[in-house]
């Protein structure tokens, strides 16, 4: 069966004083029905703007090409403003990673909830009242009816996300992008926010993708895993098999610099990955990582790596073959 | 096409903060052209006395009202006509020039000592203070400049020391505002309580760490109120309580020239657009040092 | 609230109080007030009669207390000039210049909004380069001057409108312009910021991720937050327009506040102009708690603690 997201070498190019910026280079993923992708990386690894880049909220200079981006069976790219605003918290929605900030202060969550679905269907006011209601008693929230006339800075901050994903679900998207929606939160309510992001989508059999820098999230809510670097996809696969067998250096480190109590031994250092991102400006070749990687050779800085593929929906971008990395390449703690 | 290992965000970085604030003041045409016009007028002000056709107070009851050169009567001995009592209009405007600048730069000066020292004072110090001296603020807010500037000058004569003084007793709010709240900005910042610390004296802080921070955004409110004292003056002297006659004052000359607005308006036109390229030119200045020194202040 | 407000209005009658005195003061130092009263030609006895008559051979802050004590029930005495009580004078005038400053100030934010959004949805576009200019303009170009202007091409050259005098609404058409034209850069300019600023932030971001279209993101939800500051500096604004009305009003010969405040200064008719600075910043004072008040109660997140 046809995947719900199809996207296709996509990219994302910003000009900047020093020439161009590719933020994100020729990107290739899937995503089904029921399914959660997520897509992990450090900083500045270009998962945001991926994601800005399917909703076409991308920032006014930053320009989108892809070969094939496409939601069912629509194709998004060919769409004009008014189509894709049609789309837009409809059959797809967005959730963000700063709740507080998120909102509009000068109107009530009832407001800001009920506007969505007076936009996007032929409703009533009662009637996406009643939605906005039954949503935020779906997201945990008492006292709902109540809940409506409030003002974003009246409700704390697990409150507030709660109420952005109750917005996301207004509609009954087929696909909800979730940019980092628990990081600005407290730990405890992480979990909280989590677990209701993945009942939700069982329920609604709403595909998903999740974007975060979190291993312990991805652990947590990812059917599959999509692992980015400087712009680029460089490892794909069941979430499973990412965290047993990684097959890219950065994977591997990434998994290696996750605290594992008792696992590291007193008077040992934290594992890191040495170096920082580069910024792909400028005409680019060869793998980005090379400069960081414990196993870069020559062949590193000439070949533009494909991402090769060795089982049924795993692919990794690096000239090793993944048996000669975990030999040879044990990630010594620095 | 050249291979090369992918740049690091400090590569990109660049020239130095010096090179970096040169290229912007020469870049920023704004500031270039508004510099330009203005010091074309300083020099025009200053050089008047050498450079000026006439003597601006020379009258000549038989050449009277001329038209200046582009008109059909006009003559090149006098290039922007001549006024109700035959003097020379571009003598006039020049020596004009001097007496906006004078009142400009003076009253920007005197008023920016006041200011300054009020908002440093209520920066600093805080407490009661920044409650004496805002109150002093609002209290100058609400009192209508233009209203009690005329009455002044009403009592104590139209004489330039005059319009000085009094101009320079109203403009300074802007200045203890902006002196105030950068105080309070930099006050708050770890330098000023290491130098506390140090046992510096307080004259001395204010002097050497909070001046040089807040220099920048004060120079850019006196050209705001340089500019606002040219425009003052001038209506004071248009509604006949600024500078007297025979001081060619413009707005003083756009006034002598209303009773001619219909068959003659070269008389206020012309001096009305010196005082808007003069205006314009210190605004154009002023934004552009804000613009030019703003990063700076951010880094 | 209620504290807050009335901190506020005890706060601007000492501020009104203050200024009153000051210009009290000032007038009291520029001359003899006999004299002006008794006119030229009078006798030494005359002034001294009208000095004793008047209390003027009190000593000053008496005098001040005087004048105070009987101005806070509305007396502001007698026009020296008009021999008519101050007040109904002013009662004629001022509302000529209060509905000046409205128009003025409706015709300010009338063209200072629209421009501001576009300049902002749109920077350095075409249309915010114009609104540069004009705002460039408003803020270099003298009043008066514009005002003249305004008269030669309006009343000269192009006879439309009448260029003083106070009879028909088409009296007030260009004062209104000139006014309203030197409020306007302010105005335009914070609203331009300030939508700037809100239409980079979050909730736009999740506005337009929420599918909702260009009029519902740009005046629902932008609008309305950039909007909050304009509010306070309008007042300001309007505020200074008062003295702003004292050139406007004159140029224009309209009989209101501004031009009696010229006429009694030429004239030393001291009253009438301590009562006038009295009503000016009283006005302001006003006008800024307003505006105070309004921004508290646009803001849920003062309006509802």
């Amino acid at each position: 069966m046809s995947a719900l997201l199809q996207a296709e070498n996509l990219s994302v190019d910003i000009p900047v004083p020093g020439g161009v910026l590719h933020a994100v280079r020729r990107v290739n993923f899937n995503v089904n029905q029921g399914e959660t992708l997520c897509l992990v990386g450090e900083s500045g690894c270009g998962k945001s703007l991926t994601a800005l880049a399917i909703m076409d909220l991308l920032p006014h200079k930053a320009r989108r090409s892809a070969q094939k981006l496409s939601l069912a069976e629509t194709d998004l790219l060919a769409l004009r403003y008014r189509q894709m605003a049609d789309i837009r918290g409809n059959q797809m929605s967005m959730i963000f990673q700063d709740p507080m900030t998120s909102l509009n202060p000068a109107y009530t969550i009832g407001d800001q909830l009920m506007e969505i679905f007076l936009r996007h269907r032929k409703s009533s006011r009662a009637q996406a009242r009643d939605r906005a209601v039954f949503l935020l008693e779906k997201v945990g929230i008492t006292a709902a009816g109540s809940r409506l006339k409030q003002y974003p800075h009246q409700l704390s901050g697990g409150l507030r996300q709660r109420v952005m994903i109750a917005m996301g679900l207004m509609c009954e998207p087929a696909l909800i992008l979730a940019d980092e929606p628990t990081t600005a939160l407290d730990v405890t309510i992480q979990g909280q926010i989590l677990h209701l992001l993945a009942d939700l989508q069982r329920e609604f059999q709403m595909g998903m993708i999740l974007i975060t820098h979190d291993l312990g999230v991805v652990a947590r809510v990812a059917d599959r895993v999509a692992v980015m670097y400087a712009g680029q996809i460089v490892e794909t696969g069941d979430v499973h098999r990412i965290f047993e067998s990684p097959l890219h250096p950065y994977t591997q480190g990434l998994l290696a610099c996750v605290p594992v109590p008792g696992k590291i031994g007193r008077n040992k250092h934290l594992h890191s990955i040495p170096g920082i991102v580069p910024a792909p400006i400028g005409d680019l070749v060869g793998c980005s990582f090379r400069n960081r990687c414990s196993h870069t050779m020559d062949i590193c800085a000439s070949d533009d790596q494909r991402l090769k593929a060795p089982a049924l929906a795993r692919g990794y971008r690096c000239v090793l073959d993944p048996e000669v990395c975990r030999r040879n390449g044990q990630m010594v703690a620095a | 096409m050249e291979t090369r290992a992918l740049p690091t965000l400090q590569e990109i970085s660049g020239p130095t903060p010096g090179q970096r604030l040169r290229r912007r003041i020469f870049g920023h045409r704004a500031l270039i052209i508004g510099a330009v016009v203005l010091g074309l007028i300083i020099l025009t002000a200053v050089l008047a006395s050498w450079i000026a056709p006439h003597d601006p107070y020379e009258q000549n009851l038989t050449a009277r009202l001329l038209p200046p050169v582009w008109h059909t009567e006009g003559t090149w001995t006098h290039p922007l006509g001549t006024d109700r009592l035959g003097r020379d209009y571009l003598s006039r405007l020049m020596y004009g020039a001097r007496v906006s600048l004078l009142i400009g730069f003076s009253v920007a000066l005197l008023s920016g000592l006041i200011g300054t020292a009020m908002g440093v004072t209520a920066g600093y110090f805080g407490g009661w203070a920044d409650m004496i001296i805002t109150f002093f603020i609002t209290v100058r807010l609400s009192m209508p400049v233009v209203l009690v500037a005329l009455a002044v000058v009403a009592m104590f004569g139209g004489s330039l020391s005059v319009i000085i003084v009094v101009l320079g007793f109203m403009l300074w709010n802007r200045y203890a505002v902006v002196a105030r709240t950068t105080t309070m900005q930099i006050r708050s910042l770890d330098f000023v309580d290491s130098a506390k610390t140090l046992g510096c004296s307080v004259p001395h802080i204010v002097l050497s760490e909070i001046m040089p921070n807040i220099f920048s955004n004060l120079v850019v409110v006196a050209t705001l109120e340089m500019a606002n004292a040219i425009l003052l003056e001038a209506a004071l002297s248009f509604l006949g309580l600024g500078v007297q006659p025979p001081l060619p004052s413009w707005g003083l000359m756009i006034s002598e020239g209303k009773e001619y607005l219909l068959f003659d308006p070269w008389l206020i036109t012309i001096p009305g657009v010196c005082l808007l390229l003069l205006v314009l030119a210190i605004n154009m200045v002023g934004d552009g040092i804000r613009d030019v020194t703003v990063p700076e202040s951010m880094a | 609230m209620l504290i807050y407000t009335l901190k506020r209005i005890l706060l601007a009658l000492l501020v009104a109080i203050l200024v009153s005195a000051i210009g009290f003061g000032f007038l009291f130092l520029s001359g003899d007030p006999a004299v002006t009263i008794a006119g030229e030609s009078a006798s030494s006895e005359d002034i001294k009669y009208i000095r004793e008559f008047y209390g003027f051979d009190r000593p000053i802050v008496v005098q001040y207390a005087s004048w105070l004590g009987k101005a806070v029930q509305g007396d502001f005495g007698k026009s020296y000039y008009f021999k008519l009580p101050v007040s109904q004078i002013l009662g004629d005038r001022l509302p000529v210049t209060l509905t000046l400053g409205a128009c003025s100030l409706a015709f300010a934010l009338l063209l200072s909004i629209p421009l501001g959004m576009l300049a902002a949805i749109r920077p350095n576009s075409w249309i915010d380069r114009i609104a540069l200019m004009l705002s460039v303009m408003g803020q270099a170009m003298p009043t008066f001057w514009f005002g003249l202007m305004l008269v030669v091409l309006l009343s000269v050259w192009f006879p439309l409108l009448p260029a003083s005098g106070t009879e028909s609404w088409k009296n007030f058409v260009m004062p209104t312009i000139v006014l309203g034209y030197f409020a306007m850069p302010a105005l335009m300019r914070l609203t331009r910021a300030g939508m700037i600023e809100v239409l980079s932030s979050d909730y736009i971001r999740t506005a337009r991720a929420k599918g909702l279209l260009a009029n519902s993101v740009f005046f629902k939800h932008a609008l309305r937050n950039a909007l909050m500051p304009v509010v306070s500096i309008a007042a300001v604004q309007f505020g200074f327009m008062l003295s702003g009305s004292v050139i406007v009003e004159t140029v224009f010969a309209i009989n209101g506040m501004g031009y009696l405040a010229w006429e009694s200064i030429t004239r030393s008719d001291f009253p009438t102009v301590q009562a006038i600075i009295l009503i000016f910043s009283l006005i302001y004072l006003v006008l800024t708690l307003l505006a105070d008040l309004l921004n508290a109660w646009l803001d849920p997140r003062i309006r509802v603690a």
